[in-house]
């Protein structure tokens, strides 16, 4: 029996199947084409070979963004990893009033990071709420330039972007635990395990997987990092530049009627290469342990 | 009845055992669905649940207030008095309107709604065809539409931007609405996401609904579609914020403040006219306020669908 004509899965599946090759594949390799030439917008293009990646081994500005994105990598992964884990345990139990709590905790996740950071800047400005919290308590007698010092305003973003994302990884973990089973908990109650104790050899090793995808997926998005930055710091990148982001930077460089597309192409190709660095991490790690487990 | 004359005493007794026993059951309610859960919180632990919910709630939704608190906050409130006053002494929605002659706000909410419904309806409309293609249609090729789909997962967005807007340009769809909606009008994760919905269909029912002459169509709309409403709703949800709340990719393609959209406008607002707090907050509640709305409304969806999905695998 015959249920439909041979075209008719094509047709259907002819949309995402071209959104797919006119706005990511192909794009991605245009951008690997670009970054061997030297074109800019309206001009001949001619190829340069590797000029532009022994460019990005010396360029001081990439330098620095490349260091802003791994200190972001290497903050917000325990950050990110740890603390939405303890929030799931804690709203996981149905008592009454949990739906109002685990829905409130989701707010900033669906917030535009735009919002949150002009509120972040309100918050965070020489004479904002924490400024003035911070000089009333007489923690310090000068307002902190959150905002204006390079690593007051990483720190700032930071902090923004760890708030903003907890109850994201919460929900992640949430679904993981929905699925461990209660009988590992009563067991280990029965032998008398404590609370603690429970969350290091049952919590922990029943989660192992979501705690591993989730710490790939923090490492990728604090390596694409950009709205926070952008915002916070009105676009500059903070004094010198020295808070640009990876993307910034390629926003920076490739835009303008005299944008160097070849080299924002360049530093594109190696954002994409970074953001591999920890799934080949995670592929290798599992592959051990795989391998361990029958020994 | 004459049974039962003869019997009172056996007859009493009898009820009374079962009164007993009901009694028992009463008080030992061990029996019950779910009692024999180890970890049943005590009193204490109970609350001191609550209290570290509850600090938890104040450091959520505390800038948030604060931002709402002060975009109601009038000229003769002082905004930098410590202990901070959170409720105006001088409300006013001024504010609101006065944001206006800095950037037409509710111009950009606009275009960024006509953008996020514009890409609600095209991602669920073809998320549903392609899901449903891929789930439940046999046909030659089916691994390279597959292929082609996941292809790209891995790739993030930033990494092509500059190559998108090269195409956007040469489509000559440049500083347009249209420039920013065309890109992500559909997502290949919307699809699988579908398509795992629609795994869940049993064969059975599509086959029959064919021998009875369903088409293609029919069989999309009313069996497919009732079947994967819930993850539809996901879908829509994650697409709508997605669209509301993106800002570099607007940024790149519009270049005229006219056609900016919400997000893009609101950081041109806080970088160009270093402007009073209470109307940056008020520009930020017009923002936020509709996506919260939307989401406390279709939170149930949303986190059953995380559930639907977690089961799933």
């Amino acid at each position: 029996m015959k249920s439909h004509r041979w075209y008719t899965p094509w047709l259907l599946l002819a949309p995402p199947v071209i959104w797919v090759l006119v706005f990511s594949l192909w794009p991605f390799i245009n951008t690997v084409v670009l970054s061997f030439t030297d074109a800019r917008p309206l001009q001949p293009v001619n190829p340069v070979g590797f000029a532009h990646y022994e460019r990005l081994l010396t360029d001081e500005q990439f330098r620095y963004a490349l260091i802003t994105c791994l200190i972001y990598v290497v903050v917000c992964v325990p950050l990110l990893t740890i603390v939405p884990l303890l929030l799931a345990l804690l709203v996981e139990k149905n008592i009454p009033g949990i739906a109002l709590f685990r829905t409130t905790y989701y707010f900033p996740v669906i917030a535009s990071v735009v919002v949150v950071a002009l509120i972040w800047g309100w918050l965070f400005d020489s004479r904002g709420i924490i400024n003035q919290a911070l000089e009333w308590m007489g923690v310090v007698d000068q307002p902190v330039a959150f905002l204006v010092d390079r690593w007051w305003l990483l720190a700032t973003a930071i902090l923004l972007t760890v708030w903003k994302g907890i109850g994201y990884y919460m929900v992640v973990y949430l679904a993981a635990l929905g699925n461990v089973g209660k009988e590992l908990h009563e067991a280990a109650m029965l032998d008398g395990a404590g609370a603690v104790r429970r969350f290091i050899s049952v919590t922990i090793p029943s989660v192992r997987g979501a705690i591993l995808l989730i710490s790939v997926l923090v490492a990728v998005s604090a390596m694409r990092v950009f709205t926070e930055l952008d915002i916070l710091s009105n676009g500059t990148g903070g004094p010198g530049g020295y808070d640009m982001s990876i993307v910034m930077l390629i926003r920076q460089v490739g835009s303008g009627l005299n944008g160097n597309l070849g080299y924002a192409a360049a530093i594109s190709v190696a954002l994409f290469l970074l953001t591999l660095v920890p799934l080949v991490a995670i592929a290798l790690l599992n592959r051990e342990k795989k391998a361990k487990v029958p020994a | 009845m004459s049974l039962k004359t003869e019997h009172p005493v056996e007859e009493q007794q009898e009820q009374q055992e079962q009164q007993e026993q009901q009694v028992i059951r009463k008080d030992h309610s061990y029996r019950r669905k779910g009692s024999g859960d180890f970890s049943k919180p005590t009193l204490a632990g109970l609350i001191g649940r609550y209290v570290l919910l509850t600090v938890v709630l104040l450091l959520v939704i505390g800038p948030f207030v604060w931002q709402l608190s002060t975009s109601f906050k009038g000229p003769a409130d002082d905004l930098y008095t410590f202990p901070p006053n959170l409720i105006p002494t001088d409300p006013t929605i001024e504010n609101y309107i006065k944001v206006t002659d800095l950037i037409p706000v509710y111009k950009y909410a606009w275009h960024s709604l006509l953008v996020a419904v514009g890409a609600v309806i095209s991602s669920v409309v073809l998320s549903l065809f392609g899901g449903y293609a891929l789930a439940c249609m046999k046909f030659k090729g089916k691994f390279i539409a597959l292929g082609i789909l996941v292809s790209t997962m891995l790739l993030p967005g930033e990494v092509t931007i500059t190559a998108n807007l090269l195409t956007i340009n040469s489509l000559g769809l440049a500083n347009t609405l249209w420039g920013v909606f065309l890109p992500g009008a559909i997502a290949a994760m919307n699809v699988l996401l579908i398509a795992t919905a629609c795994r869940m269909i049993p064969n059975d029912v599509l086959d029959a609904a064919t021998v009875d002459g369903a088409t293609t169509w029919q069989r999309i709309r009313h069996i497919v579609w009732p079947n994967v409403r819930g993850m539809a709703s996901v879908v829509a949800i994650f697409t709508f914020i997605g669209q509301w709340d993106d800002y570099l990719w607007p940024l790149m393609v519009l270049t005229d403040p006219n056609n900016y959209t919400l997000t893009v406008g609101m950081a041109y607002l806080n970088g160009n006219f270093s402007p009073d707090p209470r109307m940056i907050a008020a520009g930020t509640m017009v923002a936020l306020v509709p996506i919260i709305v939307l989401f406390s409304v279709m939170q149930r969806f949303f986190f059953n669908g995380v559930q639907e999905g977690a089961v799933k695998g």
